[in-house]
């Protein structure tokens, strides 16, 4: 407003002066940028939904894969932390209003705590996603992958659970090498090693006969089928490699589609939780300085606010589209 | 700004005495939402999970639309829409909506489409 060259005829229509819709720029120029990056955020979800789609009966089971909760080993507890997380979200959006309203009412004090509070939830909600990343990415019970880029997952036929390699895979007396780059092929190298070679899983999967291989391939009642041991047998023949944890090529919860858009969209919205934060850091140290005392209004606080309950609301699709449906 | 605000939610049915009184409401109102879906995702009831309307399972419809209306909470309330202009609020909501719609049903169709192309074709994807 400060900056606005005076040129006398703000009074008039065209003159400048006059808002449109009744919203200030800053608020406008906000909205706009809310718009945009909705409808970037609604592109990634959509392509989610266009894999999914495409590859219908093959998709992992979200409850299958969010099962930890912190300080809970163990313990299945599908989706309970992603809820937290959601209602840390919504609580932060809350102060984040509160901080508005404090605002309108020219409560510098007010304003400071509600601010303060709205940070540390989005810090909380950024070291969460952090926390689920890493359990992602380490993986629980490790897989098999086929030719074909296909998960083989283990169950134990006795329990019923889901079997871990540990659980079954033997140790070989052989000699297991990790292919670097400077050994051959200049483009050709690999990760890091599994901590059982494929042999090894197969031939203690053909040693313990109550483990049966469970395939991607959902059934009628939405569940993955599980194999009988002959079938089971034939099906770890067409083993590729071992696969633990998630990254973007391979995936041992599933298809490895699921772990790239959940890296993409959830990053996605982290860096703006993140940037979010940054923003919000940067406002309140403004408040605590006065400037928005001196200024008169407390607009800035509102239009940080629209970002920040933006992020929510995009948490709120996310939520639903990646654990819920 | 808006300095004055509308305090009714639930089409009047439900009237604060001040801002941050409603501000209070929603969130409990977010929180019971968020609360059902969670419930409903780990329970998940047969009946739900075995019904379909336009070939989606009833549950993900209750979910979808359930997300929707926290959607509308959020920019309604905690964004102040309910405050705005009648024009803005239109050219904010009616824009996005149209426009992912149009690509929600165009990628869906066509995903659904390769789906079949590559089931019902010649090639085995699992070896």
């Amino acid at each position: 407003m400060d900056a606005t060259v005076s040129t006398g005829t703000e009074d008039s229509v065209w003159g400048g002066g006059n808002r449109p819709l009744g919203a200030s720029y800053g608020k406008m120029m906000m909205w706009f940028f809310i718009m945009s990056d909705a409808l970037t955020f609604s592109g990634f979800l959509v392509a989610y939904g266009f894999s999914r789609f495409k590859f219908i009966e093959l998709w992992p089971i979200a409850d299958e894969v969010f099962t930890h909760f912190p300080f809970l080993h163990g313990v299945e507890a599908p989706m309970y932390y992603v809820a937290f997380m959601t209602f840390i979200l919504i609580m932060s959006s809350v102060t984040m209003v509160l901080a508005v309203d404090a605002g309108h009412k020219m409560k510098q004090k007010g304003v400071i705590l509600y601010m303060f509070l709205t940070i540390i939830g989005g810090a909380i909600f950024v070291g969460s996603q952090a926390w689920e990343w890493a359990t992602f990415i380490k993986g629980d019970y490790g897989a098999v992958e086929t030719n074909s880029g296909r998960i083989l997952q283990f169950v134990n036929a006795e329990t019923g659970k889901r079997a871990a390699l540990a659980d079954f895979a033997e140790t070989l007396p052989e000699e297991r090498v990790k292919h670097q780059s400077s050994e051959g092929i200049w483009f050709q190298s690999e990760g890091s090693r599994t901590s059982y070679s494929l042999n090894e899983v197969v031939e203690g999967f053909k040693a313990t006969p109550n483990i049966l291989i469970r395939t991607e391939q959902l059934n009628e009642e939405g569940e993955k089928t599980l194999l009988d041991r002959k079938q089971s047998l034939a099906k770890i023949l067409k083993g590729n490699q071992v696969v633990e944890g998630a990254n973007l090529v391979h995936n041992e919860y599933g298809h490895r589609l699921f772990a790239d858009f959940f890296f993409f969209i959830t990053g996605f919205h982290g860096f703006h939780v993140f940037s979010g934060v940054v923003i919000n850091i940067i406002i309140f140290f403004n408040v605590i300085l006065g400037t928005y005392e001196r200024r008169g209004h407390y607009e800035m606080v509102e239009k940080v606010g629209l970002y920040w309950h933006f992020v929510d609301l995009v948490w709120v699709f996310v939520f639903t589209f990646f654990y819920l449906v | 700004m808006a300095h004055e605000h509308k305090l009714e939610i639930f089409r009047g049915l439900l009237k604060f005495k001040s801002n941050t009184q409603k501000i209070w409401g929603v969130l409990i109102f977010l929180s019971i939402v968020t609360t059902v879906e969670v419930a409903l995702g780990i329970v998940k009831p047969r009946f739900l999970t075995h019904s379909y309307f336009l070939g989606m399972k009833l549950l993900n419809w209750i979910f979808i639309i359930l997300t929707l209306v926290k959607a509308y909470y959020i920019a309604w309330d905690f964004m102040h829409l309910r405050d705005e202009k009648t024009s803005l609020r239109r050219v904010i909501v009616w824009t996005p909506v149209f426009l992912i719609c149009y690509l929600i049903f165009i990628l869906l169709f066509e995903a659904d489409y390769i789906y079949n192309v590559y089931s019902d074709g010649f090639i085995t994807w699992d070896f």
